[in-house]
């Protein structure tokens, strides 16, 4: 069990993470004392440093513009990216793919479908893949994680033990797996399979910073005044708990969007190519990758952009959160 | 212990205790490690209205005898012999929803440190009416005028607006009013007081004294004071007792103790206890720590550390014996034997 066997390293991360929610008390405290101004809360002195973050600016900004976007995209994209205007321009021997023009600023794919609306109206696609998966993910992790750290014990062995056999598994090699069961592939199996990879994660976080919560003074101060145990889980312990649960939340949004991605491209995703998706045009793209690699380079650059945006955002609020980045 | 440890002291306020702790006995055990028994056959009674102190350095057992009394240790890893009989009923003994049922309503304890005994999360009103919705069988909308109440009462200004203020939001001082308002909230019959003074400035330390000891004074609940600093003891208990490696060395009316102790470990307390009186006067530590203790079994465990130890010390172990009001347990007292 080296420290650098790389399911150990995985954990360890899960476990640091979790390990700053039992700093919020200090972190807390240090905000009370230092100035008794009332107001100054956890939230509101990370925004104050967030504000001035580059960083996370960049990050936001990325996020909101594609949010925006993903909401408009039917509005705004100039053609329907299911109709192909220009398939009379198609010749699969000599010029599969029309070019740039007047009104098709991209060009068109092999179908003549007008590659820029393709593209817009794919991050719809991306958005409810993100987050949901990671949403579902979230809901099946936060079950486990609040089994295992409310009740401990055998329960916490058995839900700890299952949850250490699925981080084994290397995530992308899972999302393969359940993905490929599905009989018919469709969004739907491509968001299961992404949020099956993300519930060990998210179990294993909430319940190391359920533990660190169940030995806190105010819990044993809340049990000392006969607080049912039903409440002690879900007043006491889970709300102070959630901190580092909804930082990874947002870095799970962007390995969501990048996996998902990933099966599409493999074909796993949903094969219905009049609903654009980026993962998908990157894979019908494969064909024509020597003749013509823009088809590949825009949904590529555009998932990688997107990716990047919730990562900066998401490691950002976490620096803001951990008290022990503080500077 | 013997028959003579397990005897109450003479009973001042002449009505039964409300709580009669016998022989109390905690074992921690760790798969692979000797067994370490932190609190090691305490015995004391706490009568209505009474104010009794556990006085002891750090690791003598103090706060785990409360917590054993509250059913607050963790559920495995150790283990928690004799009785601790709370109006007749041994809450040893009693099952987790029957003791759940007790604390707060009954019992209640307030803890060292204020700010993270408090949800940083929800209001403290909530925190307030929480307690009583629990035990009362309140809704939060008929609790709220009474948490405000609560909250005048132990002496926080503008309780309407307190009410919705996070822990943060407040002082130290504050905030151990906030943490007695909710322990009083049910009006338990005892109230275990876990060094409540400890993180707090000392004129904050004073305040919250005299609101204990008013409050005390206003509903004959019961105290248990647990401290190591004996100005504590000095103005709230009745009676005392002194703990060392877990078991009680002495126990006195306040008065008698400090006045005339006998106990060289008590003595030793006292001493160094800096004064303003004595011009320059030294200040005289207790030399060693709590971890030098020999075990009880064949020795006095204050023995190595003690200012005047005799052979029989590192031989025998001493009995708690009583005498009146007081009981001592040590072979060669302060003052000489009586």
């Amino acid at each position: 069990m080296s420290p650098t066997n790389p399911m150990n390293r995985r954990k360890d991360r899960i476990d640091d993470l979790a390990a700053t929610s039992g700093g919020t008390a200090t972190l807390v405290r240090e905000a009370g004392t230092v100035d008794e101004k009332p107001g100054v809360s956890l939230i509101a002195s990370a925004w104050k440093r967030l504000r001035r973050n580059p960083v996370f600016l960049i990050g936001a900004g990325i996020t909101l513009l594609f949010v925006v976007l993903a909401l408009v995209s039917r509005v705004i994209a100039p053609h329907d990216p299911a109709v192909g205007y220009l398939i009379d321009q198609v010749r699969p021997q000599s010029n599969p793919v029309p070019g740039p023009q007047p009104g098709f600023p991209l060009g068109a794919d092999d179908a003549g479908r007008d590659l820029l609306s393709r593209l817009i109206v794919g991050s719809q696609q991306t958005l409810i893949v993100g987050v949901f998966a990671t949403l579902f993910g979230l809901a099946g992790g936060m079950v486990l994680g609040i089994l295992a750290g409310a009740f401990g014990g055998w329960v916490d062995a058995l839900v700890m033990r299952i949850v250490d056999v699925l981080l084994s598994i290397p995530s992308l090699l899972l999302a393969f797996s359940i993905a490929a069961l599905a009989a018919r592939p469709s969004q739907l199996t491509v968001i299961i399979a992404v949020a099956a990879v993300q519930v060990p994660i998210f179990a294993r976080l909430l319940r190391g910073s359920m533990l660190a919560q169940r030995h806190s003074d105010h819990v044993l101060a809340a049990r000392a005044l006969g607080v049912t145990e039903r409440a002690v889980v879900f007043r006491h312990m889970l709300p102070n708990a959630l901190g580092p649960v909804i930082v990874q939340s947002t870095l799970v949004l962007a390995t969501s969007i990048i996996d998902a991605a990933a099966l599409s491209f493999l074909g796993l995703g949903n094969p219905n190519d009049r609903q654009p998706e980026w993962g998908q045009m990157l894979g019908k793209a494969q064909t024509y990758i020597y003749d013509y690699p823009h088809l590949a380079v825009y949904p590529a650059l555009c998932i990688i952009v997107v990716a990047l945006g919730f990562t900066l955002m998401g490691e950002s609020l976490r620096e803001a959160l951990d008290p022990k980045s503080r500077r | 212990m013997t028959a003579t440890a397990t005897t109450p002291s003479t009973n001042r306020h002449g009505d039964e205790p409300l709580l009669s702790v016998r022989d109390l006995r905690v074992t921690f055990t760790r798969q692979g490690e000797e067994p370490f028994t932190a609190v090691d056959g305490v015995s004391f009674d706490v009568r209505p209205g009474q104010t009794v102190g556990l006085v002891g350095e750090s690791g003598c057992g103090k706060s785990v005898t409360s917590l054993a009394i509250m059913g607050l240790l963790p559920r495995r890893g150790n283990r928690v012999e004799g009785t601790a009989t709370f109006d007749g009923t041994d809450l040893l003994r009693l099952g987790s929803s029957e003791m759940r049922d007790r604390r707060g309503r009954d019992i209640a304890m307030i803890f060292q440190d204020p700010l993270s005994s408090l949800n940083p999360v929800v209001p403290v009103g909530l925190q307030v009416t929480e307690v009583l919705e629990r035990h009362r069988k309140m809704s939060r909308k008929a609790a709220t005028p009474l948490a405000r109440d609560l909250l005048k009462r132990v002496g926080i200004p503008d309780p309407d607006r307190r009410l919705k203020d996070y822990p943060h939001q407040m002082s130290g001082g504050m905030r151990q009013r906030a943490l007695i308002a909710m322990a009083l909230a049910c009006a338990p019959r005892l109230l275990i007081a876990d060094e409540p003074t400890t993180a707090l400035d000392v004129t904050i330390q004073a305040q919250i004294l005299s609101l204990l000891k008013e409050l005390v004074q206003e509903t004959g609940t019961a105290l248990v004071m647990i401290t190591h600093d004996l100005g504590v003891v000095a103005g709230l208990c009745d009676e005392v007792n002194v703990l060392y490696g877990g078991r009680i060395v002495e126990r006195g009316g306040r008065h008698e103790l400090f006045g005339q102790p006998r106990h060289p470990y008590t003595n030793g307390l006292l001493a160094s206890i800096p004064r303003l009186d004595a011009e320059r006067a030294p200040l005289t530590p207790i030399p060693g720590s709590v971890s030098d203790n020999l075990p009880w079994t064949s020795a006095c465990a204050f023995a190595p550390r003690c200012s005047q130890p005799v052979d029989v010390c590192t031989q025998r172990t001493p009995q708690l014996e009583e005498s009146g009001s007081r009981a001592l347990r040590c072979f060669n007292p302060v003052g000489g034997p009586r």
